[in-house]
């Protein structure tokens, strides 16, 4: 499904990116791991299309495009969704309005019909118990005044909604309380099919206890230093990341 | 410059002007006198120094030919909104047109028009025309009270409650090329009453160029609530300069919305004077610009009184060439402790060529008071626009829900549904859609 080699990118006059290789199949989930600034949130910006971004050698395939030539809305309606770290507030503009907006758009780009606010609130109904949310929710503005954990849990709704077959989940469980986790883990869980695959960028192993990854991989100075099962994970709590970060100094 | 306008005076004030009571011919009088003394502002003018309105000063301006004639009420259907029971006084070219109009008989409440009142009503009007509105604060003030003949009145009696809004609908018809128009409001809600009124100024002749000088007088009694929404869609090549001056009693709650659209050149000031105790103001602006478009709003609020609050947000869409003005003065006296003020203009350029002039003005001498403002000019959030462009929104979509968000976060403060509908209408036809 998503084929990256060799992935350079860099943010300014910085390369961030430093030669990134991952195979992601159907029905996988795969956990990216890593301290602060080794770039795994930056490679969840450029597989989404980040403006501020400049991929500077490598490649993406994704379901045998190439995704790099894709501009953002493209990507979304060829089933990518990235769950941002940090959801962007969009006041003046209803959280349902926002979202059957993008449904739509993805419906119409893959050749199927758009639905009415009536059919959507339908759908509407049965996603939003999937995030144990009332529709209230759904008439405030886009991530407007809500709380951190509201946030995350709008962006596991819109996931729920728009279901994509990759989704990258950026950080989704930072400021979350241990309530809001499950909930949000619940619903990435009930999400997965054979046919998706999922992205799980963390730097805590916490999230990994709800979400159960098939791969773990760790991320440090722009490159993937070790991957390997569910067990790294727990390894990497217990030992921290300086080990890791050793191991590939010497090594090099 | 205003040679033709003076000489039209003059002969008016020889002969007997339109018909009114005794004591109105000193009031236009001494205004015909101010305006002959004063002409218009110079670009010196502190007031006037970012309004280019050389192009009223330097014309010929002919007074509009009274009359509805021809016009239709279904051509008045693009302007009209709401429920049908709603009250719609219809002015064309400046004078109420009795035959467009729908008034609606409703307890403590009457509505009509200015000519008929000042036949009929003069002591109604005459604690309050040009009591409010003083004929030293503009030279256009001035013009307009001297040439005070037409436009609407509205007096909502004491503890009435208007249960639907009343509609003062201006139109313009290609007769009025080059002619200039001066509607006269007045607004009298009583002591605990409640109303809502809105002011349209709309042209059926969008290709002319003609100049619509309207005044608004708003008394708001004790206790009283008021949402006032003036909606200016003048012909993209006229010019309007208007001016509403509202007195706030004690308790008092008035809101206004002001939407403007049209105009090659539109200003309008926006005055409230706050005379009393526990008083709160609410004043909402929305401007859209474009072409060669100047979009110029001043405001003053005037805390003459402790205790009171006001709370500002007046936002602009710019595109091509357009500029827009915003001038937002806030005074508090010495007296007027406890004062909570606050003022926010907030700008979207949408090209390059677009051009903005902000100043926020506060004037404050009493010392235990919350005053703020802010001012911002900027472009669309890039992070918003990729937020909604990577769940699937392509980019000229994603373009225009965000500018319709910047506009509809301030509408969404009009609190009578139907309005606020309408106003969401209007932005979105401009716009383009969604």
């Amino acid at each position: 499904m998503l084929e990256i080699r060799d992935l350079r990118a860099t943010a300014g006059d910085k390369e961030i990116l430093r030669g990134i290789d991952l195979t992601v199949n159907p029905g996988e989930v795969h956990a990216v791991m890593g301290p602060n600034g080794s770039g795994k949130s930056t490679l969840a910006q450029v597989l989404a299309g980040h403006p501020a971004y400049k991929v500077t050698g490598g490649s993406i395939r994704y379901r045998g495009e190439d995704l790099l030539e894709l501009e953002p809305e493209a990507r979304a309606q060829a089933g990518l969704f990235l769950a941002f770290q940090y959801p962007v507030e969009i006041p003046g503009v209803s959280n349902a309005y926002f979202l059957r907006a993008a449904y739509n758009e993805i419906r119409k780009a893959n050749g199927l019909e758009e639905v009415d606010s009536m059919d959507f609130l339908d759908l509407l109904e049965e996603k939003l118990k999937l995030v144990e949310w009332e529709p209230e929710i759904m008439s405030r503005a886009v991530n407007s005044g809500f709380s951190g954990g509201e946030k995350k849990r709008n962006e596991i709704l819109q996931m729920a909604v728009l279901e994509p077959t990759l989704a990258i989940l950026d950080e989704t469980d930072s400021g979350l309380d241990i309530d809001a986790l499950r909930i949000v883990a619940a619903g990435v869980n009930k999400l997965r099919r054979p046919d998706n695959a999922t992205i799980v960028v963390t730097h805590y192993q916490r999230l990994l206890n709800y979400i159960v990854p098939d791969f773990v991989h760790v991320l440090s100075g722009g490159r993937i230093v070790k991957s390997g099962g569910k067990e790294l994970a727990l390894e990497l709590e217990a030992r921290g990341y300086e080990w890791l970060e050793d191991a590939v100094g010497a090594a090099s | 410059m205003s040679d033709t306008l003076v000489q039209e005076l003059e002969a008016r004030a020889g002969t007997a002007t339109a018909e009114g009571p005794e004591w109105l011919e000193p009031v236009r009088r001494a205004a015909r006198e101010r305006f002959a003394r004063t002409g218009f502002p110079s670009p010196r003018d502190e007031e006037w120094r970012f309004t280019p309105i050389g192009p009223i000063a330097q014309g010929t301006w002919r007074s509009a030919p009274a009359g509805a004639r021809g016009v239709t009420r279904e051509q008045l259907a693009p302007f009209l909104f709401g429920r049908d029971d709603w009250s719609t006084l219809v002015f064309v070219n400046g004078v109420y047109a009795e035959g467009l109009s729908r008034t609606a008989l409703l307890p403590g409440v009457r509505a009509g028009s200015l000519a008929e009142a000042l036949r009929a009503d003069g002591a109604l009007l005459e604690p309050h025309l040009s009591r409010h509105a003083p004929i030293e604060g503009s030279p256009f003030t001035a013009l307009n009270t001297a040439f005070l003949g037409d436009g609407g009145v509205v007096h909502v009696g004491a503890g009435a409650e208007l249960t639907a809004p009343i509609h003062l609908l201006f139109v313009t018809t290609a007769e009025a090329g080059g002619a200039v128009v001066h509607p006269r409001n007045l607004l009298v809600i009583e002591r605990g009453a409640r109303a809502a009124i809105i002011e349209s100024y709309v042209t059926l002749a969008p290709g002319q160029s003609y100049w619509t000088n309207p005044v608004t007088e708003v008394s708001v009694a004790p206790g009283a609530w008021v949402e006032h929404t003036r909606i200016q869609r003048e012909s993209e090549r006229a010019y309007h300069v208007g001016l509403t001056h509202v007195d706030q009693y004690r308790d008092s709650h008035y809101r206004s919305f002001t939407l403007a659209m049209g105009g090659a050149l539109a200003r309008h000031n926006l005055h409230v004077r706050l005379n009393d105790e526990n008083i709160e103001t609410l004043m909402y602006g929305l401007y859209l610009t474009r072409g060669e478009q100047v979009a110029d709003n001043h405001t003053a609020i005037y805390h003459d009184q402790p205790n009171c609050r006001s709370w500002e947000v007046y936002k602009g869409i710019l595109d091509g060439r357009s500029r827009a003005v915003f001038n937002g003065k806030v005074f508090v006296k010495p007296e007027a402790q406890k004062t909570d003020a606050k003022q926010t203009n907030r700008n979207l350029l949408l090209s390059d060529g677009a051009k903005v002039d902000t100043k926020p003005q506060l004037e404050i001498f009493a010392d235990d008071v919350k005053c703020t403002h802010g001012a911002t000019v900027g472009r669309l959030d890039e992070l918003a626009r990729f937020y909604a462009r990577s769940r699937g929104i392509p980019a000229p979509a994603a373009d225009r829900l965000l500018t319709y968000a910047f506009a509809a976060e301030v509408i969404d403060e009009v609190a009578l549904a139907p309005v606020r509908e309408e106003l969401d209408r209007l932005v979105l036809e401009r716009l383009g859609g969604l």
